[in-house]
């Protein structure tokens, strides 16, 4: 390590919470493990790495999975096998998001039995598990709760699929929305009472017509058991949106430099511009290497494909039939032009991205998906190695 | 035959072309002289970028001759549902109740996702088209979508929803005329969730699998002979250098990377044969190196296409 501490190390250094998002399929889960064991190992203190859906092999290299969302602690002699002697320690947790949800029930609802007509009901496994919203509010949820525990130094948390990278932003205040909202009044005035009001006639006659009446006040029951824990969810969920505003809370944004990942990575970076968060850094995953767009490679690259059948006389290698050196020279030149024209196409892409994090970072395109402590590492290394900001 | 069904929804996990393959399903199927409606139903924007088209609505328009295009919006769906089945002569008042009712459409089980296939397998019922191509949503939610029908009539017990999800069941159940289609990239993750989604799908759904595509194969360097010949050429990198001068450097490190890269991939490319059930077709498109969007993408991946399914 030099002196000097690298962009992103400085990010991971003066922030407590980093919460690492972007499009689909470009390796969050990854980035966030491979900061959170940088930063257990090199800064110290105690580091903890939430994660969503992380790929089975990955999940197993950091001792987590069957436990639900209780954290573990990467042991030492794991970081001893990949030749680390760790400064601080590594946590690691997977977002349960059925598990989550029962505990904020169990944390507000006002008795016993609410709590268990609401856990029992029907309705609710289906909202935990399929409304959408719900892994994007909870995850965040999850994140305030354990920052508030004070247990730990730096929390990085990898976000869930969403369909729109922005979702999870949004869904703190949605959910508290949604609690004080007309909506849910109009859902549960079949329970509380016959009256209907004039102004919610008409939205009852539509859903009773469309949903069916028993269905309709199913729903409605549902509500009105959700409706006890308004308070405390709203309360909640301002305080979630609070952490996430914090300026102890960063972002990291990952792409690769394909265009349609970096026209969403754009579309999210001006998102967290609007909503004045804080973008720590951005890192470009998967790049590929330099060596395929080095000054000379084409030339060399052409005059193999060109003069294949000669170039193969002239070199005259042992024990070989100058007909195949002369196909794998032509092949191997074909190959390097092809793959010039993405790499090319990448570094241009680098070059006009029009924004800029605290810390810009390159992962080299590794030949395998990272999934061990030593995988881990390599790309950490790729992390803390630029310095300009 | 794949193109001879009328329902396709084309799915995976984020990031590994959907769009595109959806695209270039809908423009290859279109090109057989299909009437084809293609849909979007996680409005990003890619399917317009496909068919370097204006910006998608839910009202369908044709971006290619016998291609129709849209873009899922629940809230229009609904609207239409209701001009279509529920005849309350307050559709025009309930402007901001309808905006309401996109809340409970996400808050209640299944409603927006029965709106989404609801409109889908409605245009197949009604014979608007020939084939309706999905360009569904990722792993993690389609299960969802696919489940809600049977999942709304376990709940619903009366009412036009639980009419509706009747006929909806007929055409998304037949095999026949109804299937689903994973797109994977031979990565580890992408192939892993495949083979989740797949086993999903078949618990708990009615919705056959219909095919999967490995998309952006790369193309096989060597055989075994060529690689012996290879590993020649680079003990005596030297000569060659010696003979190109110092770029043939790179361009060997290139080939190395081609052939690392393939071989990693081929073995992910097995692992998901493996796993999938043998009369399932596997259909591999390559990796292409030139452009990865656009309509000159949408048709080179639907030649591709069309010489794995014409000959399977």
């Amino acid at each position: 390590m030099s002196a000097e501490a690298s962009a992103f190390e400085r990010v991971l250094a003066s922030r407590e919470i980093v919460i690492v998002c972007g499009p689909g399929g470009v390796g969050k889960t990854t980035v966030a493990a491979s900061a959170a064991l940088m930063a257990g190992s090199q800064l110290g203190g105690r580091v903890l790495v939430l994660t969503v859906d992380p790929a089975r092999r990955l999940a197993t290299a950091l001792g987590v999975g069957a436990l639900g969302n209780q954290a573990t602690r990467v042991p030492d002699e794991a970081f001893a096998a990949i030749g680390l002697e760790p400064r601080g320690e590594l946590w690691a947790a997977m977002l349960d998001t059925k598990a989550s949800w029962d505990d904020l029930v169990r944390a507000h609802a006002p008795d016993d039995e609410v709590r268990t007509a609401i856990l029992d009901n029907p309705l609710y496994e289906n909202i935990t598990r399929r409304f959408v919203q719900s892994h994007d509010y909870i995850a965040m949820e999850r994140l305030h709760e354990l920052h508030a525990t004070g247990d730990y130094d730096l929390i990085v948390v990898d976000t869930p699929p969403s369909r729109n990278a922005i979702d999870f932003l949004e869904a703190p205040r949605r959910m508290g929305d949604f609690f004080s909202s007309r909506l849910l009044r109009w859902l549960t005035v079949p329970y509380r009472s016959r009256i209907v009001t004039v102004a919610s006639r008409p939205f009852y006659t539509v859903a009773d017509r469309v949903l069916g009446s028993d269905f309709l006040r199913d729903i409605a029951e549902f509500f009105v058991l959700f409706q006890t824990m308004h308070k405390g969810f709203v309360e909640r969920a301002r305080a979630v949106e609070r952490t996430v505003g914090d300026r102890r809370t960063t972002f990291v944004v990952v792409s690769t430099l394909e265009s349609a990942s970096v026209t969403e990575a754009e579309f999210f970076i001006e998102a967290l511009a609007e909503r004045k968060l804080h973008l720590g850094g951005l890192v470009l995953n998967r790049v590929l290497p330099e060596v395929l767009r080095q000054r000379g490679g084409a030339t060399a690259a052409r005059a193999m494909v060109k003069d294949a059948p000669d170039l193969a006389r002239r070199l005259a290698l042992p024990d070989t039939d100058p007909a195949a050196l002369s196909a794998v020279l032509a092949d191997v030149g074909e190959s390097y032009l092809n793959f010039r024209v993405p790499a090319t196409r990448e570094a241009e892409m680098l070059a006009e991205l029009s924004f800029s994090a605290d810390a810009t970072v390159q992962i080299p395109f590794f030949d395998d998906d990272v999934h061990d402590l030593d995988g881990l590492l390599r790309m950490g290394e790729a992390l803390f190695r630029d310095r300009a900001g | 035959m794949l193109l001879d069904k009328r329902l396709l929804f084309v799915t995976g996990k984020g990031g590994v072309g959907k769009t595109t393959i959806a695209a270039a399903l809908a423009f290859l199927a279109a090109r057989e002289g299909k009437r084809t409606l293609v849909c979007e139903v996680d409005a990003t924007g890619g399917l317009a970028a496909a068919f370097e088209t204006a910006p998608l609505s839910f009202d369908e328009r044709e971006v290619a001759p016998g291609l129709h295009a849209m873009v899922m919006d629940t809230e229009a769906s609904l609207r239409e549902y209701l001009k279509l089945h529920v005849r309350v002569p307050l559709i025009g008042r309930i402007g901001p109740v309808a905006r309401s009712f996109d809340f409970v459409a996400n808050a209640a089980p299944g409603v927006k996702e029965i709106l989404i296939v609801g409109k889908l397998a409605y245009e197949v019922r009604e014979d608007h088209y020939d084939l309706v191509v999905v360009d569904a949503s990722a792993t993690g939610h389609i299960i969802g979508q696919l489940a809600a029908p049977s999942a709304i009539r376990d709940l619903v017990q009366v009412g036009l929803v639980r009419q509706q999800t009747e006929w909806m069941l007929e055409i998304l159940t037949d095999p026949a005329q109804t299937g689903a289609i994973v797109v994977a990239t031979p990565e580890e993750m992408p192939v892993t969730e495949t083979l989740e989604l797949i086993g999903q799908l078949d618990a708990e759904t009615s919705v056959a699998l219909a095919g999967v595509v490995m998309n952006r194969v790369l193309p096989e360097l060597f055989g075994q002979r060529e690689e012996a010949v290879f590993d020649t050429l680079l003990d005596h990198r030297d000569r060659l250098v010696g003979e190109l001068g110092p770029g043939a450097e790179p361009v060997l490190a290139g080939a190395q990377l081609a052939v690392r890269l393939r071989r990693s991939r081929a073995a992910h490319i097995a692992r998901l044969r493996a796993g999938l059930p043998p009369q399932v077709p596997l259909m591999n498109v390559p990796f292409l190196f030139t452009r990865t969007h656009g309509l000159r993408t949408t048709h080179k991946i639907g030649e591709a296409l069309a010489d794995e399914i014409f000959t399977v």
